[in-house]
């Protein structure tokens, strides 16, 4: 009866090359195309001539500074929603379950809803236009589900005994939980946080609707400003000449999501049996 | 329980803050529907018949979302077919048969799940359209889109996978061993069928990614407004429609975009509400 | 610990808001605002004054300039009579080119020609001296001011074109053919000449007889031609009148020139 064993090792060998060929295709297509281009500098300079020379430092302010709105803003509301729920909501109940039900809808949700949304809502009726807060807000939306499950998680994962400890001490419940709950499930909120800068990096017709098209230096919150994955989208799509820094752009995003991934792992290892 | 004492007034302080935040959470979906609700309803009590038919030219008014319904649907089912039995026979491969090699290969699966989709996308217009335009032109199509699909949903659909039969109890594998089935036999008969409802439920949910992604379907699908009737013919996605459209469309037809995205935020609940059957638990934090 | 990111934001909302000075906003055609992105980068680089330019289209461009969202809307043709209460500045020429591969054998199509490949009714190139294979159409996705000039030009409308490939920007159109030998496609004349010199595999065709160069263009001879127009509403602001006296100045004609489109200074 070894044959089909065999024959199962060889299929999957050859399943893993048809995932990993394409996938390798890919980066080094984009190795090719983009290689040339950067350097130091072109983590430095400013964009000119609408992206096709200088480089992506504009947008790299622009990138950071949507994701600080949406990280100021999702990171409070998931935390204070997880804490709710691991706290107020035992496990198993049918209010667990239709909130867990909730949170699992909204983070199924298409992405381009979540676009449509923060056009209407946040650019047009609070006005605030095309904007980085705009952007920052309907991103913040759109990862808030992905939070509030991590840090469930992580906040859940701390063993009972910690509780009963700060019972027989009457600690305060505040106290408890800012001194003893949170610091314990620090390493699981911060993948929870890790994992949501991935999704929001990642993110492009969102940020096409709500964070716009400019390529200068933001000054403030209220200015528009252009997100990388809208770069590439743009350079690649619209400006003659702009693939060989599309794929460049596109080089710097997977390096740092590549940055971000292996940060995930770090932080995940020592709490590997709560976890997987 | 922690029992709240009326001594630390922090106490209800927080107790109450933490009901408004998980307040927050239920007020956020039901805003964002209302909103798209509010929106659509004026256009959806006028046409809403007419949406139903092949026929969008909004151009001339007439707003039949039939074809890019079906360009969805179409496109992720092939998606799914491609990519599900891929990802479950991988994950079982690298479980039972090479184990050496699970932790290298799920690491760089973990790495591809965080890929952007324009990448994807890019990728497939300059490399796989061509190649498909010179077996069937014209290249953008139905095929092509779930192909990129294929690959953008596989890492999510093998790690779900990996994770249920992770779970699945030691006793099995070690009764099989017992039985000396081969491990193909207890794969097929014992593992899969246990750790079923669990992939399934994967699945369905990568699924529903697969019908809300946007800019990749958008690059290489071909675009064009019709019910496609081969593998090779162009589609149009309703996701694509509105990236495509949404900044050139005023009045009616912004409607009907928003329209359109009330219909996938339908669909998304309903295939989650399926998925959650599959599983039998409705609160899962797999 | 709701409070403190409340706080945080709410002085950089008020930080934001004080900063703002004299800004032009700038919204429209996605054709012209790579150009108008460099333009504004180079005025703001002499005088220092913020231009925001977005993309969206010339619909988007006239409908935000109509409602005072913008200062000034790129529209990539000439304005129509019911947009009569808006001011048009020429600031630019541009043409609309029919692309095929420039392996196609195929070196002209006329105006009959291009509607049969365009309605379907012509399926193949062999029905004009080409290869034996079947035309890939390449038509715009709705709403875009190329489409409607190409619609408009040929005597069709949206519904009788059955394309085999809808693009959304240029980029894509040029993509497309480049890759296809059997693609037949239109984009922008200053795009394609762009990407043709830079090494795309591109032919222009010439229309009715016309060569698509920049030189027929501008001598009025091609028959696809179309302006490149800032549309604004009203009196112009000091700002925007010495933003529109700058691009129009013959020292940046070289800007114009890196994207092939015509300035209308000399």
């Amino acid at each position: 009866m070894r044959w089909p064993d065999r024959l199962a090792g060889v299929i999957g060998a050859l399943l893993l090359l048809a995932v990993l060929v394409p996938m390798g295709l890919m980066l080094w297509s984009l190795l090719e195309q983009g290689a040339g281009v950067i350097s130091v500098d072109f983590l430095l300079d400013d964009p000119r001539q609408a992206g096709r020379a200088g480089g992506i430092a504009a947008l790299l302010v622009s990138t950071g500074w949507i994701l600080a709105v949406c990280l100021l803003v999702a990171v409070p509301m998931g935390l204070g929603c997880a804490l709710y729920l691991s706290e107020q909501v035992p496990a198993g109940t049918r209010r667990a379950q239709w909130l867990g039900g909730t949170l699992d809808m909204l983070a199924a949700v298409p992405s381009i809803v979540y676009g449509l949304f923060g056009y209407q809502f946040f650019a047009i009726s609070l006005g605030l236009g095309f904007s980085l807060l705009s952007g920052g807000l309907a991103l913040a939306l759109m990862v808030l589900p992905l939070m509030i499950r991590s840090a469930e998680q992580a906040l859940r994962a701390v063993p009972l005994s910690y509780r009963q400890a700060g019972e027989s001490l009457s600690i305060s419940r505040w106290g408890w939980v800012r001194r003893i709950l949170i610091p314990q499930a620090a390493p699981g909120i911060a993948v929870g946080i890790i994992l949501s800068i991935g999704r929001a990096l990642a993110e492009t017709a969102v940020l096409l609707f709500t964070a716009g098209y400019v390529l200068r230096q933001p000054d403030s919150l209220l200015d528009s400003g252009r997100a990388l994955s809208v770069h590439i989208y743009d350079l690649a799509m619209n400006v003659p000449g702009g693939m060989p820094r599309a794929a460049a752009t596109g080089l710097v995003l997977v390096a740092i999501l590549i940055v971000l991934n292996l940060s995930v792992r770090r932080l995940l290892r020592p709490a590997q049996g709560a976890w997987q | 329980m922690i029992t709240i004492s009326s001594r630390f007034h922090a106490d209800s302080l927080l107790t109450w803050l933490l009901r408004l935040t998980g307040a927050a959470a239920v007020l956020v979906l039901g805003g964002i529907i209302a909103v798209l609700l509010i929106q659509s309803a004026p256009f959806m009590l006028e046409h809403s018949l007419a949406l139903w038919r092949n026929d969008w030219q909004p151009g001339q008014a007439r707003y039949g979302m039939a074809a890019m319904i079906a360009g969805s649907i179409m496109v992720s089912v092939l998606a799914l077919v491609i990519a599900g039995p891929a990802a479950v026979l991988l994950a079982a491969w690298l479980r039972y048969f090479a184990p050496l090699a699970r932790r290298p290969v799920l690491a760089l699966v973990e790495l591809m799940a965080g890929i952007p989709s324009v990448v994807y996308g890019l990728w497939g217009m300059l490399v796989l359209v061509p190649r498909i335009n010179q077996w069937a032109p014209p290249g953008a199509s139905w095929l092509a889109a779930s192909l990129v699909l294929a690959l953008m949903i596989l890492p999510l659909a093998l790690l779900v996978t990996d994770t249920a039969l992770g779970q699945l109890p030691g006793r099995y594998l070690q009764a099989g061993q017992a039985l000396s089935l081969s491990r193909v036999g207890m794969l097929r008969r014992v593992l899969l069928p246990q750790a079923g409802p669990a992939i399934v439920s994967g699945l369905v949910l990568q699924f529903g990614r697969a019908l809300g992604e946007t800019m990749a379907v958008l690059m290489v699908a071909g675009n064009v407004v019709r019910w496609p009737t081969s593998l090779f013919d162009p589609v149009r996605t309703l996701t694509a429609n509105i990236a495509l459209e949404m900044a050139y469309a005023t009045g009616d037809h912004r409607v009907a975009l928003f329209a359109s995205g009330l219909l996938l935020l339908l669909v998304t609940a309903v295939l989650l509400a399926l998925s959650w059957r599959l599983r039998g638990e409705r609160h899962e934090m797999a | 610990m709701m409070k403190l990111p409340v706080v945080v934001m709410a002085l950089l909302v008020l930080a934001g808001c004080g900063t703002r000075e004299e800004s032009l906003v700038i919204t429209g055609s996605s054709t012209i605002a790579p150009l108008m992105t460099e333009l504004a980068e180079r005025y703001e680089e002499t005088t220092g004054v913020q231009v925001d330019v977005q993309s969206g289209g010339s619909g988007r461009g006239i409908s935000d300039t109509c409602q005072g969202l913008a200062d000034f809307g790129m529209v990539s043709r000439a304005l129509k009579a019911e947009e009569g209460d808006l001011t048009a500045h020429l600031v630019g020429r541009d043409g609309i080119a029919m692309i095929v591969n420039a392996l196609n054998p195929v070196t002209r199509l006329n105006d009959a020609q291009i509607v049969a490949i365009y309605t379907g009714e012509q399926q193949s190139w062999s029905a004009f001296g080409g290869n034996d294979a079947a035309i890939n159409v390449v038509h715009k996705a709705d709403g875009r001011s190329t489409q409607e000039l190409f619609l408009e030009h040929f005597g069709l409308s949206n519904d009788q074109v059955t394309p085999d490939m809808v693009i959304g920007e240029n980029q894509q159109g040029i993509k497309a053919v480049a890759s296809d030998v059997n693609a037949i496609g239109y984009v922008s004349i200053g795009t394609a000449i762009y990407e043709a010199d830079a090494g795309a595999p591109l032919r222009l065709l010439p229309l009715s007889g016309v060569p698509a160069t920049l030189e027929q263009v501008d001598q009025g001879r091609y028959p696809l031609s179309r302006e490149l127009n800032l549309v604004s509403q009203g009196e112009l602001s000091d700002a925007a009148s010495e933003f529109l006296a700058f691009i129009t100045d013959p020292a940046q004609a070289g800007i114009y020139h890196d994207y092939y489109f015509l300035p209308v200074s000399r």
